[in-house]
């Protein structure tokens, strides 16, 4: 066999592109599936893209989802680096979520609270049986009456602890600038506007797990859901030559509050303590991990021992991208072999001076 | 392209980029962070060493870019195409023309000159790293000049083997100062960055980090004096063009233990391919 040189690489690789086309279009006799059904019908996907791809677009994280095969980090990925050409020409105001318009809000400390418990859209309570009638198509679900969604402001569950001081303030909201991991890079130690942030942003399984750990004894902190809300918030905007806000439109929210068992530290008295999560989309997983990852990193901060790798701050903002986390595995597949061959070269010297060393000493033998 | 700008990224991030650059070449060998952007490109692939480029190409620049010392590997051309469709610029493979190189685990044979710029991707850029975990910890490291880790890691490889172990990515010292990772780089081409006539610029995107040598600056492989620096290279001379002082790479032939060692670096091996035509041609 001769050798030959691995050219045609612009070849292979418009080739590759050509193939994983049509790949992607499947089985040609099959509508095409559009954008507009995704979106409409693939709802906690797109939230997923959405969050993950730290972009508020439900059309495009549709078209992400599509273009990836429904492959969800790459979908993000796609997003992500479509967002960061965008330009930035306001900030907008902090979303109010007492003034969210409730489509689902519980709460597992209290069994009924001013609000009320509203079920709204779950899977909660439904049996994991599959639904084979889901499979016929053109299935027409009847609805049931819908009832007008309250337009008054609700309550929050941790205010109502708040009133009696059993639980600590929440954060206090400063006039500094919060940070931007999009604009500046992340560093150590890293406050709690930016831990979130990188949360917020985090891979969902990564969150899960970390969360799952701290209830199984890896930095426990005893949560309670205080309440997970999940509803449109208005987006509002001050305009320079205005000076009042106005609405630019609304978004999908999930928000969760947990109330952790604290015993109080030396510089703390014993009280509950908070743990925060927000996210994009109807996401409860997410907002949950989100929240006992926050308050598993708040370890240090409240004079806790901090062991467990959910409260090693380090650990879980440099590992939670999975934008990040996706790249720097998979670019295992890119070629290495100048390295390996420097490897193969010092892994035979070793071996011939380990050989050496045997013979030598058999002959002294 | 249109609906992009030239070289992709926006006048405002590329002028981000370019004063961590400046900070980065006025402390040669110390990572500068900065704001890295998510690039169209995963990271790991060279977003760092593409976000660098992106900064420092002017329209009359000649790009040339290398993956493992060579043109026609996959990543290589992708990333050319990439400035050739984003900057509509001029591209090369030889390594004379080119004013910018942008390389992957590999420096060119060829010695580079004043007037060209090299950059290389960087997957880690905390040559502590692997020593210590926490960046902050090894942030200190760094302020206080504080390398008795590195050097106890490199006692014990002696201890252990008898030598040094590290093959690539071998940790050196800048201008007297930095300790640096100079990129996943053989240890075969650590000496070419000593003193280079060229800019050598350093980005890693995942990690938000840039960091610079500056033309002529000292870079010192890390060792001792009873056990000095040592290159690693395949004995054999390139099976293609007979090269006996470029860095080889195996190629399996077949599935009985034969073996082709050819140049890594293409544009080289082919330059002396084609001399040795021409004096063929003429003897």
């Amino acid at each position: 066999m001769a050798y030959v040189a691995v050219k045609g690489g612009e070849r292979a690789i418009d080739a590759a592109h050509d193939w994983l086309a049509r790949a992607r279009r499947g089985d040609r006799s099959l509508p095409e599936i559009g954008t507009a059904q995704i979106a409409s019908q693939l709802g906690r996907a797109v939230d997923r893209v959405m969050a993950e791809g730290s972009c508020y677009d439900p059309d495009l994280a549709a078209l992400a989802i599509k273009q990836a095969q429904g492959d969800l980090i790459e979908a993000a990925f796609l997003l992500r680096a479509y967002r960061t050409t965008l330009p930035r020409f306001a900030h907008s105001e902090p979303v109010e979520t007492d003034a969210m318009l409730l489509r689902r809000r519980i709460s597992a400390i209290y069994k009924d609270l001013p609000g009320g418990q509203v079920l709204g859209p779950t899977y909660d309570y439904t049996h994991r049986l599959l639904d084979f009638a889901l499979a016929a198509e053109s299935l027409e679900v009847t609805p049931l009456p819908l009832a007008a969604a309250s337009s008054e402001d609700t309550p929050r569950v941790t205010a109502l602890l708040d009133q009696e001081g059993l639980i600590e303030p929440s954060g206090v909201s400063t006039e500094a600038e919060p940070g931007d991991l999009t604009r500046d890079a992340l560093a150590f130690p890293a406050e709690r506007d930016v831990r979130l942030q990188s949360l917020a942003r985090g891979d969902e399984g990564f969150l899960l797990a970390l969360g799952y750990s701290t209830q199984r004894g890896y930095g426990n902190n005893h949560p309670f859901v205080g309440e997970i809300r999940v509803g449109e918030v208005a987006v509002e905007l001050v305009p320079p030559e205005l000076g009042f806000p106005i609405t630019i439109g609304t978004i999908t929210l999930t928000e969760c509050e947990m109330v952790n068992q604290f015993s109080g530290s030396k510089t703390e008295p014993p009280q509950f303590t908070r743990g925060y999560g927000l996210c994009f989309g109807h996401s409860e997983r997410r907002a949950m991990g989100m929240a006992l990852v926050d308050r598993a990193m708040r370890a240090e901060e409240l004079g806790e021992n901090a062991t467990a790798p959910a409260q090693d701050i380090e650990f879980v903002l440099s590992h939670c991208d999975n934008i990040e986390a996706t790249g720097f595995v998979e670019h295992l597949k890119l070629p290495h072999y100048v390295d390996f061959q420097s490897e193969l070269e010092t892994i035979r010297r070793m071996r011939a001076t380990a050989t050496a060393a045997t013979v030598a000493t058999e002959t002294e033998a | 392209m249109s609906g992009y700008n030239f070289a992709y990224l926006d006048e405002q991030t590329k002028r981000m980029i370019r004063r961590a650059i400046l900070k980065a070449v006025a402390i040669p060998g110390h990572q500068v962070p900065f704001g890295g952007r998510e690039m169209p490109l995963p990271y790991g692939w060279g977003t760092g060493g593409i976000q660098v480029t992106a900064a420092i190409l002017g329209p009359s620049d000649v790009l040339k870019v290398i993956d493992q010392g060579a043109d026609d590997t996959t990543n290589a051309v992708s990333i050319r195409r990439f400035f050739a469709r984003t900057a509509g610029i001029e591209t090369t493979t030889h390594t004379a023309d080119a004013s910018v190189i942008q390389t992957r685990h590999r420096i060119p044979e060829t010695p580079l000159r004043a007037d060209q710029i090299i950059v290389y991707q960087v997957p880690l850029p905390e040559p502590l790293a692997k020593l210590e975990q926490s960046r902050a910890e090894t942030r200190q490291m760094h302020a206080l000049a504080e390398y008795g880790l590195m050097h106890v890691k490199l006692y014990e490889d002696i201890a252990r083997y008898g030598h040094i172990s590290i093959s690539y990515d071998y940790p050196v010292m800048v201008n007297g100062r930095y300790l640096m990772s100079p990129s996943p780089i053989p240890a075969f081409d650590t000496p070419k960055m000593h003193r280079m006539a060229a800019l050598q610029l350093f980005g890693a995107g995942r990690e938000k980090r840039i960091y610079a040598i500056p033309p002529h600056t000292d870079v010192k492989p890390l060792d001792f004096d009873d056990h000095p620096f040592r290159l690693t290279r395949a004995p054999q001379a390139c099976g293609l063009c007979g090269a006996r002082d470029s860095y080889l790479d195996e190629v399996v032939m077949d599935d009985r233990g034969g073996r082709l060692f050819v140049c890594s670096d293409t544009d080289y091996c082919a330059g002396r391919q084609s001399m040795r035509q021409d004096e063929d041609a003429a003897a």
